[in-house]
């Protein structure tokens, strides 16, 4: 098991109150895994990947629970400690690829530079190296773009140049946030076909943190699907599109329209988040949920397991009647 | 096909914005955003646009309200011909035209309450008497689905998807004939888009509407629409009734678009062609067929001769080499 | 959003109570309320207000009595601020002083502030060829030293308390209109904007109800501050001759009378200076709530 997130909370603290953008999430990637965490905004998709980079700033802080890589606790490192394994070991592209490359700075010196802070290499060799990942990655004549600035580059060019960067120190895992929101589809389907690919090469772990169903579908192995900063449900890619079980990620699922069929009206799941400052009692989806029992509004269910299928868990009262325990 | 009653047609509409211009003014780099497109919006259909960033579908919906003024080409809303008249004529015009907008953060004024928002249009094209305009506000909001108490706040209160209801709700106030949904959806959140897309589906059939949707989504397009045109670099490429369409892609690039979208469905599973390259910018298109250098079926003469539009029967025109018979 | 519900709505009676409408001042000075700094700012404004109407009233003796005998006094019980070089009292100057600097400083910052909107907005939203006329001859305006054109000004409008005023605030036009355009420049791009275009509203309508109120706030900052610039200006002017003729007492005109004076009597300076600083700080304090408040994203 390459990374282990255990019982991780994250709290911010606003004017108005606190709010827990994660809430108890636990789960795992293995080496050479897609994992993927999909939610729509509000879920606390981003702020966990965030926890696990230790990038988490005021007003908001990491309040429990343990982030295990490879073995070890990433939440007792030093900020120094951390710097390092960023970059080095697990690297993080961003939705925005326009304002997380420096604009003054040309593309070959920014990736030479992470590559000399986390390796011994010299500067030649550092910009051999990334030519390479240039290469890697799918820019073409990459020997004349290293000196493109990042302006100079389409959207797609420069998400690809942000993964070459990531990739420059061989990262056991990619945290990608919404890598293809900001692109068009055929761009996206170059972008997400270099992840596949490039997992399936170099047997890189990456955490997909998206909020197109589809993408997931698309890519990823496993799933973890998040609500209002807890996880609702966990399953393999498969059998989650197959038999959804909680009823928003049912409901998810429903409400994308199709190309292979058609509907005269779409399935729509009622209302909207709820304030994360006032979540309510009980389930956190209760008064949008199609299968809303007295119990859901009283109690908040635990992710329990699914018998009989491995690896696959649910927070829902109508598989199990396990109350979380921390309510 | 039965004859149907033209609400709207485009010829040869064309928009060029220059770029950068020499020390005398003379333009030096023109961006083509729309180059010589022409459709038919039958009246009570829809009909999408798709096509990816940067390919002009904006562009012409912008036109069709007066937001651009076109370069040259004809607009004809209900056999008048809209770019020839004067600016007071036009405006005449503007009510039964209008447009839903993408951001719906920046298409609400932050100062203005949302009873305010949509009771503005009513009062300054006298849509309804003065005594009346509270009502109609009402009325208005309940048929997008919210609450007539909310009237007093401001948009700020509201989430991504109710105020986009406010949008739909400040453009149906002039009683539009046709509104022009410029990726209405496309900020909104999934469980939120599905409300937002049944709400205009219902909006259609009750007021009687016309719409001209652009998007970048083929499944969403697919679903509200009738026709759907894809466009390319400022080109219309194909466009079809939308079953021919998505089952009977004609032009490769309709093809890899297809085949782009990420499905949920994980069953089935359709080989994806996978583009290689950007999209070309629209300052200095390709010679010939604009998609040549991308096109993965490319022959001979594709960078050279620009095919058009032709009919391949049942209303399903395609432009591309491989069509042509001559 | 059902069809049912579309068909109901006709004609039908709401029934839920409507929430009240809120003012937009009430909404205003709750916001403001509770912003200590900027509630102090407006206290002593409103005291300084009060001082300008009932000072000439109050004055515990007459400001423009010389009495050589008294002259160059220290602070004291008879004198709480002092007498100045011609022995007139320091205390009464600077309360019928309050006047004539308050009201200079509004009226120069109001008459900048009109034309400068006028012309920015004129300038930022039709844009071209007249956007390019008003902003080159705003360019010429700041390229002349601003005392030097206020000086220019007074030298061919004569002497004057009003004609002070319209120099100053002539002076301050440019640095308006450049404000006021370069918002409605970033304002202009919103789609609500464009919406009210689509709407059928003019462009009358469009200036005032779309875009200026959304660009008020930037300016309401640079007003208050300019009231402190203006109040300054007048000083400079009055130490030139130009400006207040002597004997009016005013704040920055004392100032500048005794400048030489001030390591021997401080006190001279002193107390109108901080006369000065305390109107100064108090429109900045109010300017900076009053932005916020106006804001309506910062209210809730």
């Amino acid at each position: 098991m390459l990374l282990d997130v255990k019982n991780l909370s994250t709290e911010f603290y606003v004017k108005r109150g606190i709010v827990k953008a994660v809430n108890d999430v636990s789960f795992n990637v293995d080496k050479g895994e897609i994992l993927a965490i999909v939610g729509e905004s509000g879920s606390g998709k981003s702020v966990t990947s965030l926890s696990v980079m230790g990038l988490v700033r005021d007003p908001g802080k990491v309040t429990k629970g343990e982030i295990l890589f490879n073995g070890e606790d990433l939440k007792t490192k030093s900020q120094k400690e951390m710097r390092k394994i960023r970059g080095d070991k697990i690297s993080m592209i961003f939705q925005e690829p326009m304002t997380s490359l420096n604009p003054v700075q040309r593309i070959g010196d920014q990736l030479c530079e992470s590559i000399l802070t986390h390796t011994d290499m010299n500067k030649k060799q550092a910009l051999e190296r990334a030519i390479e990942m240039l290469r890697v990655v799918g820019i073409p004549s990459p020997e004349q773009r290293v000196k493109d600035y990042p302006h100079q580059m389409s959207g797609g060019m420069r998400q690809r140049v942000m993964i070459a960067m990531g990739l420059c120190c061989d990262p056991e895992l990619l945290i990608a946030d919404e890598p293809t929101t900001a692109l068009d589809v055929t761009i996206q389907a170059q972008i997400l076909d270099l992840i596949k690919r490039l997992r399936d090469d170099i047997g890189m772990a990456v955490i997909l943190i998206t909020h197109d169903l589809g993408v997931v579908a698309e890519t990823a192995d496993r799933v973890v699907v998040m609500y209002c900063g807890r996880v609702v449900e966990q399953a393999d890619v498969k059998s989650l599109f197959k038999k959804p079980m909680h009823p928003y990620t049912k409901g998810l699922i429903e409400s994308i329209p199709r190309l292979n069929e058609d509907r005269e009206r779409l399935f729509m799941i009622k209302g909207m988040v709820p304030d994360p400052t006032r979540l309510p009692k009980g389930c956190l989806f209760a008064d949008r949920c199609e299968n809303c029992m007295e119990k859901c509004k009283e109690k908040l269910p635990a992710l329990t397991e699914v018998p009989g299928e491995e690896g696959r868990k649910v927070r829902c009262f109508l598989y199990s009647d396990e109350v979380e325990a921390d309510e | 096909m039965e004859e149907r009653e033209v609400l709207l047609e485009v010829q040869g509409l064309t928009k060029h914005f220059v770029v950068d211009r020499s020390f005398f003014g003379r333009p030096t780099s023109v961006l083509k955003a729309v180059d010589d497109v022409s459709f038919k919006i039958y009246k009570g259909e829809a009909l999408g646009l798709v096509g990816e960033s940067g390919c002009g579908k904006s562009t012409i919906g912008k036109m069709l309200v007066n937001l651009y003024t076109p370069t040259s080409g004809k607009i004809f809303y209900n056999g008048v011909e809209l770019t020839s008249l004067n600016k007071k004529q036009r405006r005449q015009y503007c009510k039964d035209i209008q447009l839903i907008f993408q951001d719906p953060y920046s298409s609400l004024n932050p100062r203005m309450t949302i009873g305010d928002i949509i009771a503005e249009p009513l009062i300054v094209n006298k849509v309804v008497p003065k005594s009346e305009v509270e009502n109609r506000v009402n009325y208005l909001l309940n048929c997008v689905g919210l609450a007539n108490h909310q009237r007093n706040r401001y948009a700020h209160e509201f989430s991504g998807g109710q105020r986009q209801r406010v949008g739909i709700a400040r453009a149906l106030a002039v009683n539009p004939k046709l509104i022009v949904c410029d990726e209405p959806v496309s900020a909104l959140d999934v469980s939120i888009q599905a409300q937002v897309l049944n709400l205009l589906d219902d909006l259609k059939d009750e007021f009687g509407l016309t719409y001209l949707f652009i998007a970048h989504g083929l499944n969403v397009v697919k679903h509200i629409s009738d026709r759907v045109g894809v466009m390319y670099l400022g080109k219309i490429m194909e466009i079809a009734e939308k079953n021919e369409l998505y089952q009977n892609p004609m032009n490769p690039y309709t093809r890899a678009l297809l085949s782009a979208i990420p499905s949920v469905d994980v069953e089935n599973k359709t080989e994806r062609i996978i583009l290689e390259g950007d999209v070309p910018t629209p300052i200095n298109p390709p010679a010939g067929c604009r998609f040549c250098s991308r096109c993965f079926m490319k022959t001979e003469g594709c960078d050279k001769y620009e095919s058009i539009l032709k009919d391949q029967g049942n209303g399903h025109l395609v432009a591309c080499k491989l069509y042509d018979n001559d | 959003m059902a069809k049912k519900k579309v068909v109901l709505a006709e004609g039908a009676e709401s029934e839920v109570i409507i929430e009240k409408p809120e003012s937009r001042l009430k909404s205003m000075w709750d916001a403001l309320k509770k912003n200590k700094a900027a509630l102090f700012g407006m206290f002593v404004i409103i005291f300084l207000i009060i001082i300008a109407i009932i000072g000439p009233y109050i004055t515990p003796y007459d400001p423009y009595k010389n009495s050589m005998a008294e002259a160059n006094q220290t602070p004291s019980a008879a004198h709480w601020f002092g007498t100045d070089t011609l022995g007139r009292d320091i205390f009464s100057r600077v309360i019928v002083g309050t006047r004539i600097s308050l009201f200079v400083g509004i009226a120069a910052v109001a008459f900048s502030l009109v034309l400068g909107t006028i012309f920015g907005s004129i300038a930022g939203y039709f844009g071209g060829k007249i956007d390019a006329f008003i902003m080159r001859i705003m360019d010429i305006m700041l390229s002349i030293p601003s005392i030097l054109l206020a000086v220019t000004l007074m030298a061919a409008l004569g002497k004057g308390l009003d004609k002070a005023i319209i120099a100053i605030g002539v002076v301050s036009i440019p640095e308006y209109a450049r404000i006021i355009r370069s918002s409605i420049l970033s304002v202009k791009e919103n789609d609500y904007v464009a919406a009210a275009k689509v709407l059928g509203n003019s462009d009358g309508r469009i200036i005032f109800h779309h875009i200026l109120p959304n660009v008020l706030s930037s300016i309401v900052v640079r007003a208050t501050l300019g009231i402190s610039t203006a109040i300054l200006d007048t000083a400079a002017l009055g130490f030139l001759g130009l400006g207040v003729q002597p004997p009016i007492a005013e704040w920055g005109d004392m100032l500048g009378r005794v400048r030489s004076m001030v390591l021997v009597y401080p006190h001279m300076l002193i107390f109108p200076g901080l006369a000065i600083t305390l109107a100064v700080l108090a429109f900045n304090l109010f300017g900076d709530g009053l932005r916020d408040a106006l804001n309506p994203k910062s209210r809730s």
